[in-house]
């Protein structure tokens, strides 16, 4: 009986969601006809990243500052083997998304020891020093990045110079993460995580050995996060150094934040908002920033549920 | 010219030095950053800035209003100081109740539109300040060359900390509010007003980077980004101290300042990154930080 209403209501929460997934579906299979399709797969691939940041901070209360590390590293080893050793884009995102978990592992090891507002400030300190490494090393080629890198062909056949080819496989990569870590949300791995979130002393008394979900969590997002820097650097066939700074790690923050924390599709929504607003301030210079900052402000002050979350809040319903 | 582990000592001295102000900073910044910590709960992302607003201070007082760096030393700390403490009466006040990620994350957002303000007024092209005319030449040691400032940096940010230190852990107003870090309700009610304790320590804790600023004007140029980054590396200062101790800030940011000036000696490469690797080994072995409890 209990079984029976719990499976119920799981399939009452799963009909909402299940709308706005087919809603997401049906925006990003569409949209490229009235907006611009690189415009909308950079928002696919930032989409993806906030996701994978969310599943941390959202779902673990772990905020890492330092994500920008993944997105860069995964992006500068994506370019280097698709241009240099001239692997396919499958196996160059593989290789980004590889070298992203390595980070996420040895980084991770290091942050989980100190927990709440040390942890955000082991993160952005770690990053910084990947940044001074990407400065520094040669393949990164330093301040001009990996340019012109090739967008080759998927599994050797399919060309990504063709835009529908390359706007679908950016599709179907970020559908298939953003399933990824809806499904870990909702395992048992997922609750544990949660449990340990709302109390991490109380889930440790249950006999959960907490650092290692963190770690584990802390690797999955990591690689998430590769995956995306990797698409996102093959869409625009380039490396940069501005995918390592700290202002990206600021950046996905603010995305997460203003879509929702701890909702499912607030990254999603975090992202297209922050990235149109950027797009529209573009020519204003310095001012992007001044409105991040702004934006950061407001949210954290009045509206800390986010778009998403107050939605959600408005209908009752999670989303 | 003598040499020690083949290098020259001039060289040697000379990084030693650089590294000794490098370290004055980071001894005031984490100083600050722990002193508003211990009371308000927030991590102050806005304190490379607020540091960056004093040194802007200080240009302004000169070329605007017509007042030296003396004025500056006086009036810089308390004007930045000021709007610190508009900061914490309009905004902070209202994160207490809610988890500490949150005034990072404010603090964050105000460090961006104070920081693109300052870029879109100023550009990124730093602005000169002269070194006061009292402190300009040198002091030929012997061994090495000492500039009159940077000795007075030195010796002054020395000063600064070892008096914070003296005001917080030696004086009835240092125990009040040691006291209301431990539990704030407890001190509210035999009678002292913490909500204003709390307010006056933040201006104070900006007062302190204001005054850092003020200090590297002179050195660095006066830039808007001059706190952007520095502001991380003392994060991983006060991470590797532990905020549970005053005295603990100080002593890390003096040794990590010479940590770095070595290494810029022996291995350049490492130079922007050995912070960072300090910081990790630290974190390995002794996870609180070097005098930090683990709360």
């Amino acid at each position: 009986m209990q079984v029976a209403k719990a499976g119920a209501g799981n399939r009452m929460v799963a009909r909402h969601q299940r709308v706005a997934f087919v809603v997401m579906l049906v925006f990003f299979a569409a949209a490229p006809t009235v907006i611009y399709p690189v415009f909308l797969m950079k928002v696919m691939c930032f989409a993806l990243f906030a996701c994978a940041f969310n599943l941390l901070l959202g779902y673990v209360g772990l905020l890492s500052f330092g994500h920008a590390m993944f997105l860069g590293m995964a992006g500068y080893v994506a370019a280097h083997t698709a241009k240099v050793w001239g692997l396919t884009p499958e196996l160059a995102i593989l290789a980004g998304a590889a070298s992203a978990a390595v980070l996420g592992l040895v980084s991770g090891l290091i942050a989980i020891r100190r927990q709440g507002i040390y942890f955000a400030m082991i993160t952005l300190a770690l990053a910084q020093m990947v940044y001074f490494f990407c400065v520094q090393a040669p393949f990164t080629h330093g301040e001009d990045g990996i340019q012109a890198v090739p967008r080759g062909h998927l599994f050797g056949f399919i060309d990504l110079g063709n835009r529908t080819a390359l706007y679908l496989t950016v599709f179907v990569v970020f559908v298939a993460g953003f399933l990824l870590v809806y499904r870990i949300i909702h395992s048992p791995f997922g609750q544990v995580l949660k449990a340990i979130r709302e109390n991490e002393a109380r889930a440790t008394s249950l006999g959960y050995d907490t650092d290692r979900y963190k770690l584990i969590a802390f690797v999955l997002s990591a690689t998430l996060s590769g995956v995306a820097g990797a698409m996102n650097a093959l869409v625009f066939q380039l490396a940069a150094l501005n995918a390592v700074h700290w202002t990206m790690s600021g950046e996905v923050v603010l995305m997460t934040l203003v879509g929702g924390l701890g909702t499912v599709f607030g990254p999603v929504v975090g992202a297209l908002v922050v990235l149109a607003m950027e797009n529209y301030l573009a020519q204003l210079g310095a001012w992007v920033t001044i409105v991040q900052g702004v934006i950061f402000v407001v949210c954290v002050l009045t509206f800390r549920r986010g778009i998403i979350g107050e939605l959600a809040n408005f209908l009752r319903k999670p989303l | 010219m003598s040499e020690i582990f083949g290098i020259p000592t001039q060289a040697l001295f000379g990084q030693l030095l650089i590294g000794l102000i490098n370290g004055s900073f980071y001894a005031l910044l984490s100083l600050g950053l722990a002193v508003i910590f211990g009371l308000l709960n927030i991590i102050n992302f806005a304190h490379g800035a607020q540091y960056m607003m004093g040194a802007f201070c200080t240009w302004f007082l000169l070329n605007k209003l017509g007042l030296g760096y003396w004025w500056s030393l006086a009036l810089a700390p308390v004007i930045v100081g000021a709007t610190g403490v508009v900061i914490e009466r309009t905004m902070l006040f209202r994160l207490y109740k809610l988890d500490h990620l949150y005034g990072f994350l404010l603090t964050f957002g105000l460090a961006l539109i104070i920081q693109g303000l300052f870029r879109q007024y100023y550009g990124s092209s730093g602005l000169p300040y002269p070194i006061p005319k009292a402190l300009q030449g040198g002091q030929n040691l012997g061994f090495m060359f000492l500039p009159n400032y940077r000795a007075w940096v030195i010796v002054f940010s020395l000063v600064i900390c070892l008096g914070t230190w003296f005001m917080i852990e030696k004086t009835k107003l240092g125990s009040y509010l040691r006291a209301a870090t431990e539990n704030p309700q407890l001190v509210q009610a035999f009678g002292v007003n913490v909500p204003r304790m709390v307010t006056l320590t933040y201006g104070f804790g900006v007062g302190l980077a204001a005054l850092a600023g003020v200090m590297a004007a002179p050195i660095y140029s006066v830039n808007p980004l001059m706190g952007a980054d520095l502001i991380i590396v003392v994060f991983a200062v006060v991470v590797i101290g532990g905020m549970g101790s005053i005295m603990g800030s100080i002593l890390t940011g003096f040794i990590l300042g010479l940590v770095e000036g070595l290494t810029k000696v022996f291995y350049p490469e490492a130079s922007n990154t050995v912070i960072f690797i300090v910081m990790a080994i630290v974190l390995m072995i002794k996870p609180a930080g070097l005098f930090g409890t683990q709360k």
